[in-house]
């Protein structure tokens, strides 16, 4: 905190930005009107992820006006001095991935970049959250934003997960009982030994989804599984250094006597594997549940909410989703598509053939889950179950490329967002677990996954 | 950034909650590398068919609604970061939205470009939707209040007082920060992660 306004906000300084060639070219035409150049170049790094192609990145870029906006990039950065991982570079990837994958994201530090899902980086105990353009701008010229400080929420769950229970689950059960916009002007941190139980990748997955409640920002307090999985990356700090660093890490946490404005309690063996029927992450349910009863809604505006997101969806009120057939399964986006997600799909479909009336796409959260994924074998098995394996990218999460859902069919996505038109123009997302996506790809329905192992058993 | 102090207009009512950026400015229209033009893909989807015909049960297809003022439903402008959403709705000509909620993003990248989000209660918002298409609202920035012209029923406003003063005067973030040069300069010497 470099300063706080009196009664107005502080100025917060910035130890990471994170670029991306979607939310800064007008960034970049701001400063350069105003004369000036990127104040922190070495605190800026920059890929390119949102609009690029998924298959012969080798190649130009077809679509003209991706290719200008990644194009610009390239030029931008060459300009401002600032390392970019672009098409090509072993390092690309979507821009949640490759911050944690290369040890850039580190406890304590302060991240942002221009897109909502930063909040997955607070995973490591950072405090990270998504900007807008003008924002972005502000940390080129000043490396610096100012802030107002949040309210904060504590969400503990406590106990042992169910099996065929993952972290999607988790974070779309948190959804679903605080709604989609439930944690809006809030910063959340989550704990609890379920919590504690976890990898650093299915962390990531929780804090990731944030957003999606209203949250800017979600945290988790750094512990040896942070450690050990930022220790000898890329970017980690040496070994003359890793001690002190660790040190300093292991002070970021809660106090015992920390006063939370609000405070939710999940018991662990609650909670379902879960799908989305709704318009929005917050219109979740347990796979083996039933869409709500619209007549029975209390509440008017939520009412009218649900029956119009049906509407889009081809859903009925009270209606199981089990056993409904999908034209399309999802595997990716910055919420799903790091190695331990694609080992869970592996494990599902190993030795299996997807099912003739499903498309699957699978693509990797980077180029270096994809290397990891040929290392270790498990394109061999996606491609023998008939998946579509792509390179690395945002892809259908938002349909910014070519990679898009038709009008009218449905997804079982592994992304985050199950808005209107999300996938594609009139496209119809069910969000999910990698592993609930994988069970869809082999029977072409909504499966329980916990069902399908027993058959296969 | 364009400065604000009242308005007096007609207004689009969009009774419709949970209105996210990807309604306001579908992804597909993020390509572009300037601020300008965004508004005529404002609520592309909603707005036209998939042949780019109007609908012509959409508000904004509507001739006999128009107005510099949005009036929307409940948790506006939620999901992704994208301030297009912001610049689709100033270049549309919309320079206030008023709803009973705002998402935090999204209200941040309004106030950056001098669109206001007026927070009224739920009561309050009721009485704008059941308004005829005549009537007007007025919003006074300083005072802090938004008016039913017609009946003379106002409510007050919540804004950060920081974020006030710059709309009133049409500063942006990016001028006081740049005054702090040397305060930034002295805190990275104190500070090293």
């Amino acid at each position: 905190m470099v300063r706080t306004i009196p009664d107005g906000p502080s100025v917060l300084y910035i130890d990471k930005h994170f670029i991306h060639e979607v939310t800064s070219p007008q960034a970049f035409k701001g400063i350069e009107k105003r004369g000036l150049k990127v104040l922190r170049p070495e605190k800026t790094v920059a890929t390119a992820d949102h609009n690029v192609p998924t298959i012969d990145q080798h190649l130009p870029i077809k679509e003209e006006l991706s290719r200008i906006q990644v194009h610009q990039l390239l030029e931008n950065c060459a300009n401002h001095n600032i390392e970019l991982y672009g098409l090509g570079h072993p390092f690309q990837g979507i821009v949640h991935v490759i911050g944690p994958e290369l040890g850039i994201t580190q406890p304590g530090m302060t991240i942002v970049c221009g897109d909502s899902h930063t909040s997955t980086h607070g995973a490591f105990g950072s405090i990270a959250f998504g900007i807008g353009t003008s924002e972005v701008e502000m940390v080129f010229a000043s490396q610096c934003l100012l802030q107002n400080k949040p309210k904060l929420m504590r969400i503990n769950i406590e106990g042992e997960l169910n099996k065929g229970v993952v972290s999607k689950d988790i974070i779309l059960h948190v959804i679903a009982k605080i709604s989609a916009s439930g944690a809006t002007g809030y910063f959340v941190e989550y704990a609890g030994s379920a919590i504690r139980a976890l990898s650093m990748e299915s962390r990531m997955t929780i804090c990731n989804m944030s957003i999606e409640m209203g949250a800017r920002g979600g945290m988790i307090a750094p512990d040896e599984t942070t450690f050990n999985y930022i220790k000898g990356r890329l970017f980690a700090p040496g070994n003359g250094q890793w001690d002190h660093k660790v040190a300093q890490w292991k002070e970021l946490y809660s106090d015992e006597a920390a006063k939370f404005d609000l405070e939710i309690n999940i018991n662990a063996a609650d909670i379902e594997p879960m799908i989305t029927y709704g318009t929005n992450p917050g219109l979740g349910i347990g796979i083996r549940g039933s869409i709500p009863v619209t007549d029975t809604i209390p509440d008017e505006g939520e009412r009218r909410n649900i029956i119009k997101s049906l509407q889009y969806m081809g859903l009925e009120s009270g209606k199981p989703l089990l056993g409904m057939p999908v034209q399309h399964v999802f595997i990716g986006s910055c919420t799903n598509s790091r190695i331990e997600d694609l080992r869970l799909v592996a494990s599902v479909v190993k030795g299996k053939k997807k099912n003739e009336n499903v498309h699957v796409m699978i693509v990797p959260g980077s180029q270096q889950v994809a290397a990891q994924v040929k290392a270790e074998g498990l394109d061999k098995i996606f491609e023998e179950a008939g998946f579509n394996v792509r390179q690395a990218g945002c892809s259908a999460c938002l349909g910014m490329n070519e990679d898009k859902i038709p009008a009218g069919e449905y997804c079982i996505s592994t992304s985050n967002r199950n808005f209107e038109g999300r996938q594609g123009a009139g496209a119809r997302t069910l969000l999910a677990s990698p592993l609930t996506a994988a069970a869809a790809a082999i029977t072409g329905v909504v499966t329980d996954i916990r069902d399908l192992e027993k058959e296969f058993q | 950034m364009q400065a604000f102090t009242t308005l007096t207009s007609r207004f689009v009512p969009l009774p419709i909650e949970n209105i996210d950026t990807d309604q306001i400015i579908p992804a597909r229209f993020l390509k572009a590398t300037t601020r300008e033009g965004f508004g005529k893909n404002l609520f592309r989807d909603w707005r036209y068919d998939s042949n780019g015909n109007p609908k012509d049960n959409f508000i904004l297809n509507n001739p006999e609604y128009s107005g510099k003022i949005l009036v929307t439903g409940k948790n506006f402008g939620g999901g992704s970061s994208r301030e297009h959403a912001a610049w689709s709705i100033l270049d549309y000509g919309f320079t206030v939205v008023v709803s009973s909620f705002f998402a935090d993003i999204f209200k941040n990248n309004a106030l950056n470009n001098g669109v206001v989000p007026v927070q009224v209660t739920d009561e309050f918002l009721k009485k704008i939707f059941a308004l005829d298409k005549e009537a007007t609202l007025t919003i006074d920035l300083e005072k802090q209040k938004i008016r039913i012209d017609a009946t003379g029923e106002e409510e007050t406003f919540d804004i950060n007082h920081y974020k006030k003063t710059c709309l009133l005067n049409g500063y942006d973030d990016i001028d006081y920060l740049l005054s702090l040069k040397e305060e930034i300069a002295q805190f990275e010497k104190e500070h090293t992660v």
